[in-house]
């Protein structure tokens, strides 16, 4: 049986003499675009409240509190697989990595599936929740290290690209779901179980294309022409430092605080910008044109992780960072102005760039911790930076729903509700900027020899 | 030439989804503008 599968093994993942390294970002992004499915869970809530009422819901069918409960743990699940198993997932390589998430997140729409028809709702926590949520944080971390390594010249559009792939998902899982329900809806059945399982069998085989055509770098590799800087640059090291001294540093702990507030903040406004746009212009944005503003902050979502990522790799990351929370905290506050000016324009745009940086905060990261950290162990430090994420998954929508809830309880109309918000969202940001100015070179005395941190390519 | 095809039929494999996504999208964002 270990035979059957020594495919997997990292030995048999090393790439060939003359292997073209472009071969390897689509296998990330095989990987990516079906796990970032997850960002389009939302379009399965209302018709998982209808499974037994079908055309409404009935007193037996599942709460929206409940179902909502099923994408909140997989998130949490994603931080904590990819925290847990980082340095494991090292070890064993992009290959192994890769299958095992394309089984686990395949496998959570199978058993959710099951959940569904027997309408058991810890099934589909299990399931989707638990199950697919491991193979969302075994999925994320494990190609991003791989093209790390293959793009050591572009290290920010190599990470760019494949986390680009995770907000691109959403815009294939959303139509991809509302489809197949509509494909299998019947009189009798809202068709969500149907679906499940078809977009669980449809996504592993999507998946099993990254896990064949993925390649580590031979030992020594470098790219045809590529000489490694001479002149040292202050946070980018030659050097490396383990998994579980880099916790240590206050480098990482700065670095953790500026991917919270940057996704807390983000999470907050992408939660509630449907509603925003049509209680700030009312009469003049229907339901329908906010689910087109919706998609188009999506697609921002999904750009600025490449644009801006690769931007980092001509003006750095730290000056990159800044300006994340500089010109976001300025959006921030003034996305309420252009509320009250009645500017649909200045609001979509200042919405759309906020949006971009908001991606990009996660496809930057990567690169930020290779530059200060090294790349031998980065996919476990990333694994476990990635917590920040799940803690600000809870935080975003916890924090904007509460003031929001406040100030209407004190009389503030709906339309008004959100200045408050953006502000705070906006206050944030200023945190985050002085996090992110707090960042210096790592202590030498953190540094190790590879040989010591054993072969993790 | 092999190597250059394996690179086309790899980033059509991810593309071609990705187009379809981004299409069904922008459907949506004409609504938005018009």
């Amino acid at each position: 049986m270990a035979g059957l599968f020594s495919f997997l093994n990292r030995e048999n993942t090393v790439a060939k003499p003359g292997f073209n390294r472009w071969l390897v970002p689509p296998a990330a992004l095989s990987i990516h675009l079906a796990i970032g499915q997850a960002y389009a869970f939302s379009v399965f809530n209302l018709p998982l409240t209808k499974l037994i009422g079908i055309t409404q819901s009935s007193s037996d069918d599942w709460k929206l509190t409940t179902v909502g409960w099923i994408f909140s743990l997989a998130i949490v699940c994603l931080g904590l697989s990819a925290a847990f198993l980082g340095a494991w997932l090292e070890k064993v390589g992009p290959r192994k990595a890769m299958f095992l998430s394309a089984v686990c997140f395949s496998g959570g729409f199978v058993v959710a599936s099951l959940g569904l028809s027997l309408h058991q709702i810890w099934i589909v926590y299990l399931g989707y929740g638990v199950l697919g949520g491991m193979g969302l944080g075994i999925g994320y971390i494990s190609p991003v290290k791989t093209l790390i390594n293959w793009f050591p010249d572009r290290p920010g559009m190599a990470t760019g690209m494949a986390i680009m792939g995770f907000g691109g998902g959403a815009m294939i899982g959303s139509p991809l779901a509302v489809g197949l329900m509509g494909h299998f809806h019947t009189a009798t059945s809202v068709g969500a179980a149907e679906t499940f399982l078809c977009m669980g069998l449809i996504y592993f085989v999507f998946m099993m294309f990254g896990v064949f055509s993925v390649r580590v770098i031979p030992a020594g590799w470098k790219p045809a022409g590529y000489v490694a800087p001479k002149v040292e640059q202050k946070l980018i090291t030659h050097y490396n430092v383990s998994a579980n001294d880099a916790i240590k540093t206050p480098q990482f702990w700065l670095l953790w605080f500026v991917l919270f507030l940057n996704v807390t903040a983000g999470i907050g406004v992408l939660g509630q910008a449907s509603a925003m746009i049509q209680e700030m212009f009312q009469g003049r944005v229907t339901a329908a044109a906010a689910g087109g503003f919706v998609g188009l902050l999506s697609i921002f979502n999904m750009g600025g992780r490449f644009v801006w990522s690769s931007l980092s790799d001509i003006i750095g990351r730290k000056p990159t960072y800044f300006c994340y929370f500089f010109l976001g905290a300025i959006l921030y506050a003034l996305i309420p102005s252009t509320g009250k000016m009645g500017n649909i324009f200045l609001f979509v745009t200042g919405y759309c760039v906020i949006l971009s940086m908001y991606g990009a905060g996660f496809a930057t990261i990567p690169a930020y911790l290779r530059d200060l950290f090294g790349t031998q162990q980065v996919g476990a430090i990333h694994g476990r930076i990635l917590t920040a994420w799940s803690a600000a998954g809870v935080a975003g929508p916890v924090l904007v729903n509460y003031i929001r809830e406040y100030q209407i309880s004190r009389g503030v109309p709906s339309s008004q509700a959100y200045s408050v918000t953006m502000y705070l969202m906006a206050s944030l940001l200023v945190i985050g900027f002085f996090c992110n100015l707090a960042v210096k070179a790592v202590d030498a005395k953190w540094h190790v020899a590879t040989e010591k941190m054993g072969e993790a390519s | 030439m092999t190597n250059y095809l394996w690179i086309a039929v790899s980033w059509l494999w991810v593309g071609i989804p990705l187009a379809w996504g981004i299409s069904q999208t922008i459907a949506k964002v004409a609504i938005l503008f018009h």
